[in-house]
């Protein structure tokens, strides 16, 4: 860490800092912190933003339950994750505060900068609220800072509720010196349909905030940047999703709301329409993926999107998607389950629900980007798979990929990601609606409107002219064939990445959003002198090949994961009775290998520390046997 | 059940290339002897063969119960699909492929039981389709049950002693949907009428939901039988934009004029359990029609391409 002085500020060089700006929800913290993300991308640092939110949408003012809020996790190098702790906190009140740090989401030494009204608040039951709340936090070494920010607000702007961020964002620019012309160009944009007097105002609150910043700390960090030598572009997940789903050619999606996925369409319903597609709003989740099924047999490639409780509605036609084998894609963005569960927090437990949740045999496919740069992609790779093998493609992404916003490069676009004009040519004489190549189980998709081709699609078993066939032959080469062109999909599979040495003593196996928060972990595993290498899947069905022989160079393999399992030595629960992670579980069925895990479901991404922590304890397990 | 050959006057020009009802037939029905879902067959096919639709420009959707198997029997493209679920995947296709006739073929359980919600909205969304309720108030595919359609006291086999709530009315619930734009009822056993407005029906822009009461020899075989016996229990809505055929104004001596276009006497009427009526309840074809109002221009792959690297200056950092 190097130290500069000037001016009596110091200004300390870090490599990275994780930042939050916490407050009431409605009180624009999700506004400040993204202007700040992209101003600090835009500088070229690597960026990493997670938000907080509560489920409801404005729920009371100063309770813990409030909180509102967005972590910041920016450096010089590229950011793959949410990281540890903050280092340094805006919280707009006491009670907000008090409830990250319960989560425990604050650096010891934290530097929180803090609304400066509540101490000396005329509302004695206030004051005592806040006395309460800094009793209970003094148990860690915070520096607290109070900063009139209200006051501050109030010399601007009428109503401190719409100012506040601004304010607070000012100190933020000023603290990391960020670039203001930036934050200009990034306000005007953000408020370009309100009058010019509104994007005036806001400029004046940050230039305030930095010049209380300026006049009032002491201190500063200085984080290098970096000129990204190629062109990068800045998003969160969901709106990577939907941006993949335009390029890969989509013209139908259907869905109903469901939170964290529906922020897909709303991008998509700002834009689909200048692509030659719509959004439809379906009368339920059923209904979602029925239109979209529709639109497939009509010779789209189309994409419902919903979260679990969603994706349980939809199973009945996925399996007629199946059976018919209509080309659909599904993006389910996973939050907290069972039930309603955790509907604004990340978790990964519906991998076996998508995978097996289905009545009867229902092969399908199902991707797990690793990524914001992989959600794009992914949409393209599934349309692509759903229409080449006629099958359904489940794309599982989570909570924290939907609102987590990551740079990446940008993307050079190619018509081939895009659906072929359907073969309306007429049929050849003799061709059957299921004309099935034996070895490979593929046949040509017949779309009506083809002459010669009328036949009626049906998901009572059939044949290959799709008549209603009960006979037994006719079943199992139906069931054989759908399951086919799924190895046949697989034989293009290249095995998974390991990333570290290809052999060791401990490999950690993770999927979807993990990767950065587990190869971080693996990295300070490695530099405690631990040989430890990880992979993380893409492909979950099926599987990417080769893993059985990668699992046999390592010692011990063990999955990380945001879902449940069980430990050994809880009451009840032995070596025998113990359940998996959902990774585990497969892995182990597929391998035969004594696959371990570690996983936990906190509702919040895996910090790389706890990671680090179950790696370190898997090791002393694995030293003890 | 012999099919009705149209004649050749109604045609136009090149008349070897002209398809007739039983081009329409792909194979036989697999009902059961004496079943209605056959007279309504005969209807669609004699309608296909009088506007010449071609096999590979319709499609008929349907879901699961005896007449969801309708699409099997007919010389077009076909989607059985699932109980209920018949309506979205209809809508689906039409959004796509707004130029292909779609039919959608439903029974009373998969309509206005498991698939309730759907033809709700279907009827709101008013999308250009021709929309067959084969109702015959009883489940018969899985072995008599009750549905919603059954006539309050009937027994079956899930309401042995009797169904003990009033029968669920498919045209009062059709006629309260907001854009609801064409409903209409009509009978297997009149075969003229039946045809007539299945007519109007396709003719017409927009949902066209029509509800045919439909015998089921098996389980329900006296639900409508005053009715067939005793043409005087039935009222024929007549009016110049309803719908008529031959010989039916002397068939039935009760008739009424019903402008389709007043829906408050659409409802009254609807609501009415003193006689049996046939005919156009409610006509307008001045409501949004939802493949029209989502139309977007097509847009070529390189077009989209230009317009996506724009998009992508919003994200460039």
């Amino acid at each position: 860490m190097n130290q500069a002085v000037s001016n009596k500020t110091t200004i300390t060089s870090v490599p990275e800092h994780t930042v939050e700006i916490i407050t009431n929800s409605g009180e624009g913290a999700q506004k400040c912190a993204t202007i700040f993300g992209q101003t600090c991308a835009k500088m070229g640092n690597g960026v990493w933003t997670v938000e907080i939110i509560p489920a409801e949408i404005e729920p009371p003012h100063h309770t813990v339950t409030s909180t509102s809020g967005n972590i910041v996790r920016f450096g010089t190098d590229k950011v793959t994750n949410w990281g540890d702790r903050s280092k340094l906190a805006i919280a707009f009140n006491d009670q907000v505060c008090l409830s990250r740090h319960r989560l425990d989401s604050f650096d010891d030494d934290c530097i929180i900068l803090h609304e400066n009204i509540w101490e000396t608040h005329e509302d004695k039951t206030i004051r005592t609220m806040y006395a309460e709340a800094m009793e209970e936090m003094s148990s860690k070494n915070y520096r607290f800072i109070q900063v009139p920010i209200e006051e501050e607000t109030l010399k601007v702007v009428d109503n401190p509720q719409h100012g506040k961020n601004m304010f607070a964002l000012g100190l933020l620019a000023e603290i990391y010196q960020r670039d203001l012309s930036i934050i200009e160009k990034q306000i005007a944009h953000i408020f370009h349909k309100k009058p010019a007097k509104v994007t005036e105002l806001n400029i004046q609150l940050v230039k305030n905030g930095m010049e209380w910043a300026r006049e009032n700390l002491n201190f500063q960090f200085h984080i290098e940047t970096i000129e990204p030598e190629e062109d990068r572009v800045v998003m969160n997940g969901n709106q990577a999703c939907a941006l993949g789903a335009v390029a890969a050619g989509m013209e139908m999606c259907a869905m109903y709301p469901i939170t964290p996925a529906t922020s897909v369409s709303h991008e998509l319903a700002s834009i689909i329409e200048n692509y030659g597609g719509i959004v439809h709003q379906a009368e339920d989740e059923i209904a979602a993926a029925g239109v979209a099924l529709g639109a497939s047999y009509g010779g789209k490639v189309a994409l419902t999107v919903t979260s679990g409780p969603g994706l349980a509605l939809k199973t009945e036609f996925l399996a007629l998607a199946i059976m018919t084998e209509m080309p659909l894609v599904v993006l389910d963005v996973q939050r907290g389950g069972p039930s309603t569960g955790l509907p604004t927090k990340v978790e990964q437990s519906d991998l076996l629900a998508a995978i097996y949740g289905q009545h009867g045999d229902a092969p399908r496919v199902v991707i797990a980007p690793r990524s914001i740069e992989e959600c794009f992609h992914s949409m393209i790779t599934a349309r692509r798979i759903a229409e080449t093998f006629r099958c359904v493609v489940i794309i599982l992404t989570d909570a924290n990929l939907a609102t987590g916003v990551q740079q990446f490069t940008r993307p050079r676009f190619d018509v081939r990601w895009q659906q072929d004009p359907v073969d309306f040519s007429p049929l050849p004489e003799g061709l059957r609606p299921y004309d099935w190549d034996l070895e490979t189980g593929m046949s040509r998709r017949i779309v009506p409107g083809t002459p010669g081709g009328a036949h009626t699609v049906t998901g009572l078993a059939h044949d290959e002219n799709s008549n209603v066939s009960y006979d037994p032959e006719s079943n199992e080469r139906g069931a054989k064939m759908r399951s086919r062109k799924l190895a046949v999909f697989q034989s293009t599979l290249m095995p998974p990445e390991i990333y570290g040495d290809k052999e060791g003593d401990i490999l950690v196996v993770g999927w979807g959003s993990t990767q950065g928060a587990i190869e971080e972990a693996v990295d300070r595993a490695c530099a405690q002198g631990l040989k430890v290498s990880t992979c993380q899947l893409t492909f979950l069905s099926p599987m990417e090949p080769g893993l059985k022989e990668i699992f046999s160079r390592f010692k011990k393999v063990m999955t990380v994961e945001i879902n449940y399992s069980d430990t050994v030595g809880d009451p009840y629960i032995t070596e025998e009775t113990r359940r998996y992670g959902q990774l585990a579980f497969l892995l182990r069925a597929q391998t035969l290998v004594d696959v371990d895990c570690w996983t936990s479901c906190p509702g919040q991404p895996l910090r790389p520390n706890d990671i680090y922590n179950s790696i370190i304890a898997k090791n002393e397990q694995g030293a003890s046997k | 059940m012999s099919s009705i050959p149209i004649s050749l006057l109604e045609l136009e020009d090149d008349a070897s290339s002209c398809m007739v009802a039983e081009d329409y037939q792909k194979r036989e029905g697999k009902w059961c002897a004496g079943c209605g879902d056959f007279g309504a067959l005969n209807a669609v096919k004699r309608l296909l063969a009088k506007e010449q639709l071609q096999p590979e420009k319709m499609a008929f959707v349907s879901g699961i119960g005896c007449s969801s198997r309708f699409p099997h029997y007919v010389n077009a493209y076909g989607f059985h699909g699932i109980h209920g679920r018949a309506l979205p995947i209809a809508t689906g296709l039409k959004l796509a492929r707004p130029e292909l006739d779609v039919f959608v073929v439903m029974g009373d359980g998969d309509c206005t039981s498991i698939g309730a919600g759907h033809w709700i909205h279907a009827t709101r969304y008013n999308a250009n389709m021709t929309v067959l309720l084969l109702d015959n108030n009883i489940y018969g595919l899985t072995k008599n049950q009750t549905s919603p359609t059954t006539p309050q006291g009937y027994a079956s086999n899930t309401s042995p002693r009797g169904s003990v709530l009033p029968a669920l009315d498919p045209l009062q619930t059709t006629l309260g949907v907001s854009n609801a734009s064409f409903v209409a009822q009509t009978a297997d056993w009149v075969p003229a009428h039946l045809y007539a407005t299945l007519q109007a029906a396709y003719e017409h822009n927009g949902f066209s939901f029509i509800r045919i009461l439909q015998r089921c020899p098996k389980f329900t075989p006296d639900v409508f039988s005053d009715q067939v016996k005793n043409p005087d229990l039935t009222e024929l809505l007549v009016h110049e934009n309803g719908v008529t055929a031959p010989g039916l104004e002397k068939l039935f001596k009760s008739t009424r004029e019903h402008d389709p276009k007043d829906i408050d006497e659409a409802r009254a009427l609807a609501q009415r359990t003193d006689m049996l009526r046939l005919g156009i309840f409610f006509r307008d074809d001045s409501f949004p029609v939802y493949d029209e109002v989502r139309a977007v221009p097509p847009v070529t792959p390189e077009e989209k391409v230009q317009r996506l690297e724009k998009e992508f200056n919003r994200y460039a950092v």
